[in-house]
């Protein structure tokens, strides 16, 4: 059967399953966008490439299936820059499809050219420019594999706009020739037997032991595994920001977000630990602080899919390459034969609980409530959106303040109900990651808590929502400034705010979500926080964006400052005051 | 200077366009320093391979073999340490030699084995392939008479063979 290459670009994805593509058109890319009426596959016209980027991301976060887009040459794939670092950072499969200039004028500054993979090179897992008409069916499929497969992450195809009108025979690469044709990868899954006895001896052996769960859980889809180790071995777990909602947050043994912004139990245990079981995370400085510092009595057992990741940041007492669904019922496997076998018996966990109980009780997350006529508590807010939420409610998040208040005060009980960018910080990256996730589940309420400065950057894709009938909510958490950095300059810069004020006013969130196309609310008043979440969560014909204007001086506590040691955990200053009273 | 610290990497990638491009990007972000880099076809036209020396006191030579296996077109990697590799270098020099001095360039080109490829009025080029430290010595022999242009590509390298046969074995599966 002879196609264009547009029509086998397109066949090719719909061979790979594709359910939706998130894209903009424009001239290099043209040919593709032809066949793409008469096909299956949903197109979602976004009003910026960045935004189909994050839509995609958002998309896989919650289906765990690769996010399609397809975008032209030059502005349109630089624009695609940002989403794709992203998607690397936090191994986010996606696929992006590229136009390019025709193969001839490649090199000769044509219209619209820019070296798409020489830019994109050190931010996709793999990229491919398509030379060989007859190729594309193979690079398409390649796209998918290495997307998906050992660490997932970004892959991107740039395909001239001559390849596209060409005439090819189309075929179908089968799973040998797919293998042949990546002789240099081979992941390894299966993490090694011997290794793995260790890992279960060091596990039984320790007293004071803590899982330390990244997002790999979440991609490996490992979180019932990490249940089942969890509860065998009776071992407290903290979650990374990625990992939200690998493990239940109401469970006993959840001890919530360690790391910079995390609580004062996930971050201390962390510390006193004897044994951190690292599954599926990197040692992020956001985690570990100052390095000489943290965990300094622990001894390391590394689960992770990227060989590159055991002992990039901390040498690991006992690495393991695999992935972690696998390897960790394989633990569950070794440690349950230990056990059985009276060979080892887990040494008592009550003075550990009990010890970590104790700083939950003197430290759990704090705010001070609002004094009369006070501005609205943002964290005051993130819990009623909590306690309102449909149950299954997915939330995705910006940058900044509200990210960590979102991750802090929500209850994460469910795995992939999280959207959030951890490795890159993207600030915009809410709205549009919401409705790449409304449209991957649309059976499930979708909440994005936004700053006020992230909503600026991408709130154009609510045009998109709009137009797509992509129902999502937006709560914008207006305290009319960059919180974060406003926050550095109060806490590390005496004070001296530099370009960080952006006005509550301007714009008009209201009227502008409206011209969007959304239902729009605004609540100043903390009697009206409740009426508003309820009306936003009963409208389903169109977005809603809620503006909740408030406190600006709030900040997110605990902190660990940039270049401390965790030990040097800064807490709520109320509970600072409350406990030098104590120790008075 | 090559010392113990100087550490081979081989580097079997596949034979696409944009390898080479990959594989120093990869240097340059994760800030690993190549000391020498030498790109050649293999016997088999789908590979090429690299031969790449780094200084494993600046960088873990562990954590650049483990990114460089991250590319999906590099398909081997080996690290020698210097005991563990028979390692060759080619030099070109053009170096000053007038009728007086002539005659000493040729000889000591001689001493090393090397040879004489182009002849000018004042000025020889020679050329010399062997063990990088033997060409470090021709250099530092050859500059007093003048070195107008140097040319040293970087070194290429195999791991050293087995020298004992290997031994009965007396337990163990037979196969």
């Amino acid at each position: 059967m002879e196609l264009t290459g547009a029509q086998a670009l397109i066949k090719s994805l719909e061979m790979e399953r594709t359910e939706v593509i998130f894209g903009l058109p424009g001239g290099c890319i043209l040919p593709a966008y032809d066949p793409l009426l008469d096909s299956s596959i949903r197109h979602i016209l976004v009003r910026h490439e960045q935004g189909a980027g994050h839509m995609a991301e958002g998309y896989a976060h919650v289906t765990g299936r690769p996010g399609v887009v397809m975008v032209t040459s030059g502005p349109a794939a630089t624009n695609l820059v940002t989403p794709i670092c992203d998607a690397y950072m936090d191994s986010v499969p996606l696929v992006a499809i590229t136009g390019q200039v025709s193969r001839a004028a490649i090199g000769t500054d044509a219209f619209q050219e820019c070296d798409t993979v020489g830019i994109t090179r050190s931010v996709t897992k793999h990229n491919e420019l398509v030379m060989d008409p007859a190729e594309l069916p193979l690079v398409v499929r390649q796209a998918f594999h290495l997307a998906t497969t050992g660490r997932p992450g970004p892959v991107l195809v740039d395909v001239p706009k001559d390849v596209l009108t060409s005439k090819v025979e189309w075929w179908w690469p089968t799973d040998d020739e797919l293998l042949a044709s990546l002789p240099g990868y081979r992941p390894n899954t299966r993490g090694h037997t011997r290794m793995i006895r260790e890992a279960a001896r060091t596990i039984v052996a320790a007293e004071r032991p803590v899982v330390y769960a990244g997002g790999g859980i979440l991609r490996a889809r490992a979180a019932e595994e990490l249940a089942a180790l969890v509860e065998l071995t009776e071992t407290p777990v903290v979650t990374t920001l990625m990992a939200r909602g690998a493990f239940p947050d109401d469970h006993p043994l959840n001890l919530g977000m360690p790391g910079m912004h995390g609580n004062y139990t996930a971050i201390t245990a962390m510390q006193e630990a004897d044994l951190l079981i690292a599954l599926g995370t990197r040692f992020d400085d956001r985690v570990t602080g100052r390095l000489d510092g943290f965990a300094p009595g622990a001894k390391i057992v590394h689960v992770d899919i990227d060989p590159a990741e055991l002992g990039k940041v901390r040498r690991p007492d006992v690495p393991i390459v695999g992935d972690a669904k696998t390897v960790i019922a394989e633990i569950t496997k070794a440690v349950r034969a230990l056990l059985d076998s009276g060979e080892a018996t887990l040494p008592e966990r009550a003075p550990w609980r009990s010890r970590i109980s104790g700083w939950q009780e003197r430290y759990p997350l704090h705010y001070d409530p609002p004094a009369e006529g006070d501005a609205l508590k943002p964290q005051r807010v993130m819990e009623a959106l909590r306690d309102s939420a449909p149950e299954g409610t997915i939330l995705a998040s910006g940058v900044g303040q509200h990210q960590m208040w979102a991750s802090q005060y929500w209850r994460f009980n469910e795995p992939y109900t999280w959207v959030n960018s951890g490795g890159l910080g993207t600030m915009g990256f809410s709205v549009p990651a919401a409705i790449g996730a409304k449209v991957g589940r649309p059976d499930r309420t979708v909440w994005a808590v936004d700053g006020d400065g992230c909503f600026q950057m991408t709130a154009q894709e609510l045009v998109t929502a709009s137009s797509e009938r992509i129902p999502v909510k937006i709560a914008i958490l207006n305290n009319a400034y960059l919180g974060m950095v406003r926050q550095w300059q109060e806490m590390f810069y005496e004070e001296r705010y530099s370009e960080v004020y952006l006005s509550p006013d301007l714009p008009d969130y209201v009227k502008w979500a409206e011209a969007m196309g959304c239902a729009a609310l605004r609540v100043e008043d903390p009697d009206e926080i409740q009426p508003a979440i309820d009306k936003a969560n009963s409208i389903d014909d169109r977005p809603v964006v809620v503006e909740f204007r408030t406190d600006a001086s709030e900040k997110v506590f605990p902190m660990v400052p940039a270049g401390a040691a965790n030990g040097d955990v800064v807490v709520h200053p109320t509970q600072a005051a409350e406990s030098r009273k104590v120790v008075q | 200077m090559r010392t113990p610290h100087h550490h081979t990497l081989t580097v079997l990638v596949e034979n696409r366009s944009g390898v080479l491009a990959r594989v120093a990007g990869l240097f340059a972000r994760r800030g690993f320093n190549i000391e020498s880099l030498a790109v050649a076809p293999t016997d088999d036209e789908r590979f090429s391979r690299f031969t790449i020396v780094v200084d494993v006191r600046e960088t873990d030579p562990e954590q650049i073999t483990k990114q460089l296996f991250k590319l999906v077109n590099v398909v081997k990697i080996t690290e020698l340490a210097p005991a563990d590799a028979v390692e060759r270098e080619l030099l070109l020099a053009t170096v000053t030699a007038d009728a007086e001095a002539r005659s000493a360039v040729i000889e000591l080109v001689d001493i090393f084995g090397g040879g004489i490829v182009d002849v000018g009025w004042n000025q020889v080029s020679v050329m010399l392939a062997g063990e990088p430290a033997r060409l470090d010595d021709f250099e530092e022999l050859v500059r007093p008479y003048g070195i107008t242009e140097l040319q040293r590509t970087g070194r290429v390298a195999l791991a050293r063979l087995e020298r004992q046969a290997p031994r009965l074995r007396t337990t163990g599966k037979a196969s």
